[in-house]
Formats: structure tokens, sequence, C-alpha cells
């Protein structure tokens, strides 16, 4: 695939998926750790996303970061907008800033704000 | 591949001059690190935004020479 059908591709993931992530290895089974927090907190918050793992293919990889202008991994989209990577995820979850997004996007979650 | 703290904020500090940052090398291993940085410049964007600006600022070290930076940025 060209670069540019692979940014097609990814236009595509986020824009048929309410919430996608782009991030290392699968929400069962995370191979970095900060892929791993923000997967963990969506699960928490019960939101449904649609995961996908870039070490499966070195052009999503690289193309991810060009898309968002982002250096990056792990990368979260919402209703096509570009939310952050792991620190601005967890910062907006503790804050209670994600769960508001959510709501005003109409995404369906959970209300919780504390991982226990 | 490691990149020093001082590097990281001599970067920083060229693209922002008025900020005030403390690095912290989390693993003691000079490859993941931890930066708040306090700046005029951040006021009024969003933390993508802000963010951006200093990946800007290290030159294309993030996600490179650079492996592990969790960023914290704030307006004074």
């Amino acid at each position: 695939m060209s670069e540019q059908d692979i940014q097609d591709w990814i236009g595509k993931q986020i824009a048929g998926n309410e919430v996608v992530l782009f991030m290392k290895g699968t929400k069962t089974m995370p191979q970095c750790g900060f892929s791993m927090q923000i997967a963990q907190i969506l699960g928490h918050l019960g939101v449904d996303f649609k995961d996908i793992n870039v070490l499966e293919d070195m052009s999503v990889r690289d193309g991810i970061k060009a898309y968002s202008n982002w250096p990056t991994i792990p990368q979260l989209f919402v209703k096509g907008e570009f939310i952050g990577g792991c620190d601005i995820v967890r910062e907006m979850f503790q804050a209670g800033e994600l769960q508001e997004l959510l709501t005003a996007k109409g995404v369906a979650h959970n209300a919780q704000t504390q991982i226990a | 591949m490691a990149m020093a703290a001082d590097e990281i904020a001599r970067l920083i500090k060229e693209s922002f001059p008025d900020a005030e940052v403390r690095i912290e090398d989390l693993a003691g291993d000079g490859d993941h690190y931890a930066a708040s940085i306090v700046s005029e410049a951040f006021r009024g964007k969003t933390r993508v935004q802000q963010h951006q600006m200093v990946y800007e600022a290290l030159k294309g070290h993030m996600g490179g020479t650079l492996h592990a930076l969790a960023l914290k940025t704030t307006a004074p």
C-alpha cells in the first residue's frame, strides 16, 4: 500500500468507529504500559472501542504518527477527534474531563472517576 | 539509545525561553523521563497543542532517541 492508501485506511478506521485506540498490542493483550493504561481507563469506563495494533503493521505505526502529527503511540480518537496520548488521557480521566467529553460526544459509558 | 536530561531541558528552553522546566529521570536509565513545563506560551492552547509544541521543540527526538517522556504542560 502507498503512503496515501495508509492515510486513507487510517482515516476510514477513525471515521467508522466511535472510539479508536491505536496501540501496541491489543485491548486484551497490551504490549506496552502506556497502551495498557488507556485500554484500562476505557475498559473501566465501559467504553466500547476499536483497538488497532500498530505492531502488526509498520506502515500503520508510522502512518498514524504522520496522520495526527503526534510522535508516540498510543493515540486515542473519539468521534473522529484526536484526544491525545497516555498522559493527556490519564490527566483528563482523573479530572473527570474524559467522562465529560464522552458525554458531550454521546459515547456510551459509565460515570466512574476512580480506578479501584 | 538515550538522551541526557540536560539536553532535553536545553531544547525545551530554546523554544520556550520563559519556561520553568523540571525533568525527572524515572527509571534512572536515561531513557524514561517525566517533564513538567510551565510557560506562558501554553496559555489558551489545548493539551494536544501544548504537547505538540513541546514535541516540536524536541526536534524529532521524541519517539526516536527519546523513548518515553511523560509530559505535563501548564500556563503559569
